[in-house]
Parts: C-alpha cells; structure tokens; sequence
C-alpha cells in the first residue's frame, strides 16, 4: 500500500509494526466481545506493559522510553485506534492523568509516580469534570483544604476515564474559592486513600470496554506533597495538558477513520450487485476517495502539530485544538460514510463499522467539545490578529 | 538454571505451497517465521524464567545464515544468549544428522543445560523426531507432547497431553521435552527486547567448532531421503443443506444416502 512520507524515525516505524501487529493479533479478536460486555481491556494493558508500550511518553530517566520523540507514542495511539478506540483510549488516558505530573510535578513526585507507570505495574487516570463543570473547567466544585500536612479533598469527580481501574489520579480542587480558575489545584491522589470511592460504571454509546466512572471524595486525606506544583496552579496544569493531550485525541480519529475505510474498501471490491463489484460504481468509489483524503489530511495535521510541540514551540494550543476537531469530525465523517458503504450489513453488529460509528462521536465531545477547540482557535487568532493590526 | 530451546525457521504455514512438478516446498517470496511449536517451547522457557529469575537461555537453531531471525525474534522476547549452527558441511541434513549436530552443540554449552526444550514438531517436515533424537544422543530422558512444567529441587514436573487427556510426570533435571500449542499463548517481542535483538552480532558457529564427526553430518551422512512430497487432491466441497425442517432434511440425507448405495 502506498503511504505517505512522514519522515518517521525508525523507532516511530518499529512501533507502528509492533501495534500493528498487536492490535490485529490481540485486540481485534475480543473487539466485539469488550463493546458488548463493557469489560475493561485490563488483560491487553497488562500485556502492552510487558511489551514495553506503556512509557512511550514518559522520559528515559523515568523508566520511559521517551527522548524527544512523540511520533512513536502518537503512532502507538493512532495503531491501536485504527482496531479498537474502547481500548486505546484506556491505554491514552495513562497519559493524560500522568501529564500534569510530567508538566508540574517535582523531581520526587516524577520518581515516584512515573516508573510504575511507565512499566505498566500502575495506571493513571485525569480527573479534571464534574456534574456541572464540563467545558467551563473553571467552574469546579470539588474543594481541598489545608489542615497542617495535609489536604481534606471533599467533592465528585464525574466521567472519569480508567476510573476505578486506575492506581494514580491527578485530581483538581478548589482550594481558593475567592481566584476562581486561579484558585484550582492539582493534587496526586492513590487509589485507597480512606476517603476516595468510586460510583457506578457508566453505561455508554460507544467506547464501551473503556471504564467510564465518577470519583468520590468525602474528607479524603491527600499528604500535602501531592499537591502539583503551587496552589492556584491546577488550571494552567490542566490546560497545558490538553495542550498536548489533544493531538492524541486527534491520533485516535485518525486511526478510527483508517479502520473504517480499510473496511468500507475491502467491501467494496467484493460486494456484487447488478454483476460488478460496487467499488466499480463511480459514486461509490468517489465517496472512497473523499473518504481516504480526509483520513490522510487528518493524519498530515495531527503529525504536523506533534512535530512542532517537539520543536519546543512555545505556542500550540491553537494547533492542539485544530487537529483534535478536525480529525475527530473526519472519524465521525468516514465512519459514518463507511457504515453507508456497507449499507444493511454495515448496520448489523455482525461488521466492525457500527461499533466505529458508535465510537467517533465522543471524539468530538471529550477533551474539550469541538466548540470548545473552535473557541480556543478563535480566542488564538484574535490575539494574532491584534499583534498585527498594531504592528 | 541453564535452559536451552532448539527453534527452527520455517516458510509461513498459511502460505506453503508444494511445486507441483518437483514436489518440492516453493520457498521464494515466501515469508519465513519461527515454528509455531518452537514458540510456545520458547515461551514455556520464558515463564519459568519469571518464577525463577536466575535462568538463563540459551537458543539455539540451525541453518542457513538467514536463520538468524528466529534468533532475533527469541532475543527480542526475552532470550539471553543465542547460537547459530550454520555450515555448508551440515546441508542437506536430515533429521539423524540434524539431531546429531544440535547434540553436539549442546555439548559445547557451558554451564550444561538443566532443560531442552523443543517444539513438538516443526510444521515443514512435521517429523517430530528432531527433539526425542537429540535426547537421546545426549542420554537425556525425554518427555513429549508436554504443556505444562513446574521445577523445583532438581526435578520437573511436566504435564503430558494426548488426545483423550493428559498424565503427570515426574523427571529428574537434566531432561528434554518436546512442547504443544495448549501449553501457553507465546508472547510478543517487547520494545526493549526488540532494541537489543537489533544490536545483536551473532557470528555462525561452525561443524569444527563443535566437534562434529564430519561422517555424522549433511546430506551424505543422512541415511534417510526425502523421494518426493506431493498435495493432497483437492476435495470438492459436498452437498449442504440448511434452513429447512431438520426432519425434512433428515429425509433428504437418506434419500440420498440410498442413491449412492452407501446404506
């Protein structure tokens, strides 16, 4: 198959045949099974750890593999997602919850929590939503108070990925109820903290091997070392997370879109009505070709953004947001469209592209709401634009 | 402890063609991968070595130079050191010669082996002769067929399947077993492992260099010839019938059945 010239690194290319190879073998048989039961892929993470595929972002010197590059993580994400996004996004959100530690956290707070995390012994997990505090993250209502060495976290998390699963959190509270998003903090919470529940697993549209769940805190004692950072830093820890957490999120829709038009062609050629192939029907193979650009136009931006966080780019939230809405609106487009290529049997769980379809939609609601990315975007250009008007 | 796991390379089994005029096995373009039986040896290998993390193993497969694959690939899941049995002398050998050689390779190891493993057979030549022959040029008690080991004050205790079920036995170490696919899920390479297998020198180890009696080894010492190998005639799918009352159906299989004369 012809592919595009990314410039990958040979460790990015080794990756990408790993979990390509892993993905088919492992993930692809038990697909259908882990969507229809809800049953969280803790097997397949146990084996990704073995295989050293846990720390691909986290730094050398922190039992990670990472030097640098992000390509190979982003690959590992893309690979995974292109046969199941239930399950890369319980490999993903590893690395959401452990970014505000990467980013804010201390040098004991790195030794300490990464590691494990990194062999895959440990999983994480990033508590940022509440009921009423989604897209305005600001609005948090979980609060943490100071008593001595210690901080009293009193609140609910809701909708947290890997929640439960889980041995490490990255909580946010308000400990200055005065600052609003100035007054949040980030703290490491451990699963069995006295204090610290787990509610009912959410029973969700798609992604449904991941473990979806809220946290509960009620007067849960956190050692004041776990806080991340200062207090009143928590926001920017949580928006400097997105800030390269998205493209991943981006990654997932470009491998989802990829899974969905290898099958939506591969039906194609063998599908015969009135005595041809249907891929042999200019409408249909145009819908393809629409399709399978959009698939690469998204893979060529999420790779670009990746590239230029790597450069040491000061400012890429705009490129973040960019490549989260676009490729998660091309995954929810292509799945789509490959169900229709399918038609009744692409309706029917029998074919793999109803649970894509039914998958892609969260892409474009977590991590920030497509309009949320748009708004970020705008936000972005208007401060651009201002510098140049003065200029 | 010291185990060794004789692994073989072969052309990719859902891809092995026969050439229909010299009824040999077609190897060009086709893919090559470690034995699948040599696999779950291998991975018994492994999991032993996770409850006992003293061991080390070694392994060991003969060949053409190209071989050196399989050896990669073992490395890259876990494997400590490795050995390549190539030499022109040892061409053509069959499995009296082979055993004999892989024999007097373990023969060179130091420390001696307290387990050989192998697979249960190899998918090409599917002889399952190469593991209980090397045992035995070794004087090794040998156990076949096994799919589950547990090793503990110098003995093994190995599960022996068969069609119908499966008997425990117990050995004194040194032995050799020969492995099944129920025995375990072979694991994939990891990163680490992959890395490392990649820096790999691996220099071929000669016929000299491990003693053997030139009259023992290749083709012309081989007692056994393959004359020819042939496919199996295709079948033609039979006749199937579906959806209807089963009675009626039933009726039909008789009805047929009486036609052909065959009740």
């Amino acid at each position: 198959m012809a592919i595009l010239d990314y410039g990958l690194s040979e460790m990015a290319l080794e990756i990408r045949s790993m979990m390509r190879e892993f993905a088919e073998a492992r993930v692809k048989p038990v697909r259908a099974e882990l969507d229809e039961s809800g049953q969280f892929p803790a097997d397949i993470l146990r084996e990704l750890g073995k295989m050293d595929l846990m720390g691909l972002y986290i730094p050398v010197e922190y039992g990670g593999t990472f030097e640098g590059d992000s390509m190979p993580n982003i690959i590992a994400v893309e690979e995974l997602s292109r046969v199941c996004i239930g399950v890369s996004v319980s490999y993903a959100a590893n690395g959401l919850g452990a970014d505000p530690i990467l980013i804010g956290g201390s040098e004991e707070q790195k030794k300490k929590y990464l590691p494990p995390l990194a062999s895959g012994e440990k999983w994480a997990a990033y508590a940022l939503t509440e009921p009423n505090a989604g897209s305005d993250a600001g609005a948090i209502r979980t609060t943490a108070v100071k008593q001595g060495d210690k901080y009293i976290l009193n609140g609910t998390k809701q909708w947290i990925t890997n929640g439960g699963e889980a041995d490490i959190y990255t909580v946010f509270a308000v400990t200055d109820k005065t600052r609003g998003a100035r007054g949040v903090s980030a703290f490491i919470v451990e699963k069995g903290t006295p204090g610290f529940s787990f509610g009912k697993k959410e029973d969700k549209l798609g992604i449904r091997a991941s473990a979806t769940r809220e946290l509960i805190f009620e007067n849960c004692e956190v050692p004041a070392e776990n806080l991340i950072g200062r207090e009143g830093s928590g926001f920017i820890w949580a928006m400097r997370t997105f800030d390269v957490s998205r493209p991943g999120i981006a990654a997932q829709g470009v491998g989802l879109a990829q899974g969905a038009l290898d099958e939506a062609v591969m039906y194609a050629k063998v599908r015969e009505q009135f005595g041809r192939p249907i891929i042999a029907n200019q409408g249909l193979s145009w819908m393809l070709a629409d399709m399978a650009t959009k698939v690469e136009t998204a893979r060529a931006l999420t790779y670009a953004v990746v590239r230029t966080i790597d450069s040491g780019a000061k400012d890429y939230s705009k490129f973040s947001a960019m490549c989260k809405w676009y490729a998660s609106d091309v995954a929810m487009q292509v799945t789509t469209d490959a169900v229709q290529v399918l038609g009744g049997y692409g309706y029917m769980k029998e074919y793999p592209v109803e649970k894509m379809m039914r998958d892609a939609k969260i892409l474009q609601i977590y991590e920030g709401t497509n309009q949320i990315q748009r708004d970020i975007i705008g936000l972005a250009l208007n401060k651009e634009y201002a510098a140049v008007s003065r200029a | 402890m010291h185990i060794v796991v004789c692994v073989k390379q072969v052309p990719n089994t859902t891809q092995v063609r026969i050439h229909p005029e010299t009824h040999t096995l077609v190897r060009d373009g086709v893919e090559s991968v470690m034995n699948p039986f040599d696999e779950n040896a291998l991975e018994m290998a492994l999991q032993l070595k996770e409850s006992h993390p003293d061991t080390v193993i070694t392994v060991l497969t003969m060949g053409p130079s190209q071989a050196e694959a399989v050896l990669r690939e073992a490395v890259g899941r876990g494997a400590d050191k490795v050995m390549l049995l190539s030499d022109k002398a040892l061409a053509g050998s069959d499995t009296w010669a082979t055993s004999y050689a892989l024999s007097q390779a373990i023969r060179t190891m130091s420390p001696r082996p307290d387990l050989v493993l192998f697979g249960k057979q190899a998918i090409d030549g599917d002889t399952a002769q190469v593991g209980p022959s090397v045992a035995t040029w070794l004087a090794l008690p040998c156990i076949t067929c096994a799919f589950g080991l547990e090793v503990a004050d110098g003995r093994a205790k190995v599960k022996r399947s068969f069609e119908d079920g499966y008997e425990i036995l117990e050995v004194a170490l040194p032995c050799a077993l020969t492995v099944v696919k129920e025995a375990n899920v072979p694991r994939m390479a990891s990163l680490r492992g992959k890395m490392a297998a990649k820096k790999l020198v691996i220099e071929p180890t000669t016929a000299e260099m491990i003693g053997a009696d030139p009259a023992n080894i290749g083709l012309l010492a081989s007692p056994t010839r393959v004359v020819s190998i042939l496919s199996p005639p295709a079948r033609s799918s039979g006749v199937k019938w579906q959806g209807e009352e089963p009675a009626d159906m039933a009726r039909k299989l008789v009805e047929e059945l009486r036609q052909r004369k065959l009740i």
